[in-house]
């Protein structure tokens, strides 16, 4: 239990996907602009995480790794993600028919989604199991909700404001995620301090 | 398209430069710009995969049914990643270890599979090469370009040469998160003061090459980049 908050925890606040590891900059500074787009993104992107990590984690222990081929990581995965969400699509478009209208526009734009491919492959790398590794991808997927979150409130505000010509744009809103970005390395040593590792 | 070749190499360099003028590629660019080293070595890698996944898009565009183009393109670009990836773990393991989950997701890189969607899939051979050599050597300057700035004013040095470490104490949040949202941040800015928001215009043409605009600009409701 306790390793399991520390995971979730880590996850969403301590080593945020966006904001501290810079994975999925793209949908972050680009479907940021309306509350509800960002939410509906973000909902996809926990819904997926969790999926490629649920069919990816097999593959790589049970398949490449007693084989020998663990190099082949990179082309499976990316293809496993893609294939992944052309049948999340169909599924949904058929049997849930609602929630495929919530998610649908946002489904194809998450096979490029380096935060997708990023958690599976980070899961790997830190050695996590299934369990754990499911429960990180769910961490690192309301991380990026929180962020989208926060930022699509940020956003909101800074339009009306008066700053110079130039920083009009992509310039001010990477200011602001700056400035966002600054406020989660508060959260940087709260694990440690919490849990006394 | 532009016949000169000329034109074609150098487009990339600076005025579509993918990072500073159509915004791609931000993840990496934010991530290993540290240190100036790990900017070339990133930008290094990503040239190459970009220069062979062009080259052999472009030779096969007759055989990749349109419908399937997008998995092929990946396959491609993927198998590319894997060679560089075990070239970089067995000669250069520090580098290697420094750019870690990056250099795998530079298969997920909207620059490389936006140019193989917009340009390799259309053009001659060479031309996609240089394409490939223009947008990647811009890709690389701009992210060694950045990393230097975070390198000198976080950690006082460039390629590890100390320079300014003894007389003034760095700032170390350059070479953390917020000082990379920063850095980027200001030199878009200045590359819209120079081109007197040209660049930003021209942010749409990203767009373009992108495989998802369709579903993003959906998403979006109206315009890409703001």
């Amino acid at each position: 239990m306790r390793e399991a908050v520390i995971i979730i925890m880590g996850a969403v606040l301590a080593n945020n996907f966006v904001l501290v590891r810079f994975l999925g900059i793209c949908p972050f500074l680009g479907v940021s602009k309306k509350l509800d787009s960002a939410m509906g993104m973000s909902m996809a992107v926990v819904f997926v995480m969790v999926m490629a990590t649920a069919a990816t984690w097999p593959i790589q222990t049970l398949l490449l790794e007693p084989n020998g081929i663990g190099y082949m990581q990179t082309i499976v995965f990316i293809l496993v993600i893609a294939a992944l969400v052309q049948l999340v699509e169909i599924v949904l478009k058929k049997y849930v028919p609602a929630l495929h209208k919530g998610l649908g526009v946002y489904l194809p734009l998450i096979t490029t989604n380096c935060a997708v491919l990023g958690v599976t492959v980070l899961n790997i790398d830190e050695g996590y199991g299934f369990a754990q590794s499911l429960l990180n991808s769910f961490g690192a997927g309301i991380g990026f909700m929180l962020a989208m979150f926060l930022f699509a409130g940020v956003r909101g505000r800074i339009e009306a404001n008066d700053y110079p010509e130039s920083f009009r744009g992509i310039a001010s809103t990477l200011i602001a995620a700056s400035i966002l970005s600054l406020s989660f390395m508060g959260f940087s040593g709260m694990i440690d301090g919490i849990f006394g590792m | 398209m532009k016949d000169n070749k000329l034109s074609i190499l150098t487009n990339g360099l600076i005025k579509e430069n993918p990072v500073l003028v159509l915004i791609l590629g931000t993840c990496p660019a934010l991530a290993v710009s540290t240190q100036a080293i790990n900017g070339l070595g990133m930008g290094l890698s990503a040239t190459i995969v970009l220069v062979c996944s062009n080259i052999f898009i472009s030779s096969l565009k007759r055989l990749i049914p349109d419908k399937v183009r997008i998995p092929c393109y990946i396959v491609v670009i993927a198998t590319f990643v894997t060679i560089v990836q075990l070239l970089l773990k067995a000669y250069f393991p520090d580098l290697d270890k420094a750019l870690g989950i990056f250099i795998p997701l530079i298969v997920v890189n909207c620059i490389i599979l936006g140019r193989a969607e917009m340009f390799a899939n259309k053009n001659s051979v060479v031309d996609s090469a240089l394409d490939g050599v223009g947008m990647g050597i811009g890709f690389t300057l701009a992210l060694t370009a950045m990393a230097s700035i975070r390198e000198l004013l976080g950690s006082g040095s460039i390629f590890g040469i100390a320079l300014t470490a003894d007389l003034i104490d760095p700032m170390s949040i350059f070479v953390l998160a917020p000082g990379g949202f920063f850095t980027f941040g200001c030199l878009i800015a200045l590359v819209n003061k120079i081109t007197k928001g040209k660049a930003r215009e021209k942010a749409k043409n990203g767009c373009a090459g992108c495989p998802s605009a369709a579903a993003c600009q959906q998403a979006k409701e109206g315009g890409c980049q703001s």
